[in-house]
């Protein structure tokens, strides 16, 4: 497969801060790839690079094999979906869908637009203004508008944080399928780990301005590089400075066994598997995860262990 | 809470009765009396005074009224515009340019529309500049017509077209001008296709600002204008001063109140529609 957006020692920096250091990244056409961060770690910055709503104060940015950092945002093929969606509210959903054809007249700019909206399933309500969209209807017209121009590379910036939790899980399945069926590359700014998990084919962690690691989901769930992805993707345990997810503990009540003891401070139920919070002797807290079908008490007495090769070291 | 508000409204609710709507009604009443031999106002009610109004000599009137008044009304929100926009995207110079806005009201109206007299008239600075530089040999007649006055208006109300329409773009989504630039748009095009309509409800707010102020001037048109230019507002002085008409004065004023609050409300309506 081909890179279709390269990113080469990309940079910014803002009059008080660096929000972006030396981000280098190749994303393969047609892939669901995510940059995923804590807040302030220059995600969004990079996505308003790309988008050309800021201009980079080093680096390059190459789009389908042309240089494109200089041009004005007008002129890039790339369309972003807004955290806010950005809906004009004095135009319909079908005014908003049709804004960008304008500025690229298509001949079969109607065709476009009728598949795009029921793709989304808003070609009922396109004559609806914005403001009587429920919010995911809201997230699906900004999709529709950006991706109704055919863009190389569709830029979304945190487009699930809009919407209540319980919606976001389906729209979530809804935007990758989406993706699939479109074959358009989907740059995805986000702070969700799980979201990024659950979506993406490939994800860059970002941390102050710089790329941590980028791999698939497995790759940096499996083998982090750093202590931070190995924190920030998933839950982890530290125990003498080794790292060890929390699926990876043996749980025993069996005071002869091997491991090292603790008490069962806390645990939970939570249908398919029991949750511990074990208190080490050691003086470590740990989170363990374990099958339902065992049960532990408040206060038990537990060994815990855990095979070696699971352990994850870092260099500090 | 809902008397609490009432506390709080009723200074301004007694101030607008008083100053407002009871000189309004005294109007009204003086509207359908008749003129009294020594000015002010006589029995028996009559419908006569607004019958008047339609003799072609004061129909002129109002049509260059509201011609004048609608020419100021373009100007203004066409000059204004602009500055408002450039007014909101200055950053940190901001409130220097706003104040510079507003920096004339610190000066009375009427001085500065007599410092416009004096570069206006024939031999005021313009002229004699002109003249000096062997620009022109006879004075140009700058003043006391219907440029002067609408200048003087223009010049008057642009910071009251300013100001709403700065402040719908100061309130505009950032976003919106990004995501129409991210669909293709050109910087014109942004401007046409959503900074404007976006800004409609501050335009027409500033259309109206201006525009109602403008169809009732005296002053602007009594200095700048001379003799030549009769306004309403001058006609409507002319008749309780040198003319010793109250009551078609009051007819001509009633008149007058009704065209701008009907303007208000159609304009309020549409602006509705709008959002």
């Amino acid at each position: 497969m081909q890179d279709i957006l390269e990113l080469r020692g990309l940079s910014k920096q803002f009059a008080t801060h660096r929000a972006v250091h030396d981000v280098s990244l190749a994303i393969e056409r047609g892939a669901f790839f995510s940059l995923l961060g804590p807040s302030g770690c220059g995600k969004t910055t990079t996505l308003r690079l790309i988008a050309g709503f800021e201009s980079p104060t080093a680096g390059e940015i190459w789009l389908k094999g042309s240089r494109i950092d200089a041009l004005p945002p007008f002129r890039r093929n790339v369309n972003t979906v807004f955290q806010s969606y950005a809906l004009f509210p004095h135009l319909t959903v079908l005014g908003n869908v049709e804004f960008g054809l304008r500025h690229a007249p298509a001949a079969d700019a109607g065709q476009r637009v009728r598949r795009v909206l029921e793709q989304v399933q808003m070609w009922d309500k396109q004559s609806r203004q914005p403001s009587e969209l429920s919010g995911g209807e809201r997230q699906r017209v900004a999709l529709a508008r950006a991706l109704v121009l055919a863009p190389e590379v569709l830029l979304l910036d945190e487009p699930l944080s809009a919407l209540d939790p319980q919606l976001r899980k389906q729209v979530r399945a809804e935007m990758k399928a989406l993706q699939r069926k479109t074959g358009v590359t989907f740059l995805f700014v986000t702070h969700d780990q799980e979201e990024a998990l659950a979506l993406s084919d490939r994800i860059a962690v970002m941390r102050g301005g710089e790329i941590e690691q980028a791999g698939t989901p497995e790759e940096l769930y499996r083998k982090p590089r750093t202590r931070f992805v190995a924190s920030f993707l998933g839950e982890m345990n530290w125990v003498d400075a080794v790292g060890i997810r929390p699926e990876c503990l043996r749980v025993s009540s069996d005071p002869v066994l091997n491991g090292r003891a603790g008490r069962i401070a806390q645990a939970t139920f939570l249908g398919p598997h029991r949750h511990l919070t074990i208190r080490l002797e050691s003086g470590e807290v740990v989170t363990a995860q374990t099958a339902a079908g065992i049960v532990f008490d408040d206060g038990e007495a537990v060994r815990v262990s855990w095979d070696p090769a699971d352990e994850l070291r870092f260099l500090s | 809470m809902t008397r609490l508000r009432r506390i709080f409204v009723m200074p301004a609710a007694i101030l607008m009765l008083v100053t407002i709507a009871v000189p309004a009604g005294i109007i009204g009443v003086y509207s359908v009396l008749s003129r009294g031999a020594y000015g002010g106002v006589e029995l028996p009610w009559t419908l006569e005074n607004y019958g008047r109004l339609i003799d072609p000599l004061y129909g002129g009137i109002f049509v260059r009224s509201f011609a004048l008044a609608a020419a100021a009304t373009a100007l203004c929100v066409a000059l204004g515009f602009p500055l408002a926009l450039f007014i909101a995207r200055a950053g940190a110079r901001k409130n220097l340019y706003l104040s510079l806005v507003i920096l004339p009201f610190w000066t009375s109206f009427l001085i500065r529309l007599y410092a416009w007299m004096f570069l206006l008239r024939d031999t005021g600075l313009i002229n004699t500049v002109l003249q000096s530089l062997g620009v022109i040999r006879e004075p140009l007649p700058l003043l006391y017509n219907d440029g002067a006055v609408l200048l003087g208006l223009v010049y008057g109300f642009l910071p009251f077209a300013v100001l709403p329409i700065y402040a719908t773009l100061e309130r505009l989504d950032k976003s919106l001008l990004e995501a129409a630039a991210d669909l293709g748009a050109r910087p014109i095009a942004v401007l046409t296709r959503v900074t404007v309509p976006l800004c409609a409800p501050g335009i027409a707010a500033a259309a109206i600002l201006v525009f109602v102020p403008s169809l009732g001037t005296y002053i602007t048109s009594d200095l700048l204008g001379g003799s030549k230019t009769i306004l309403i507002g001058n006609l409507v002085q002319n008749q309780f001063t040198t003319a010793r008409d109250w009551p078609f004065g009051a007819a001509v004023s009633i008149v007058l109140m009704m065209v701008a609050v009907a303007l208000m409300f159609a304009v309020r309506r549409r602006g509705e529609e709008l959002l």
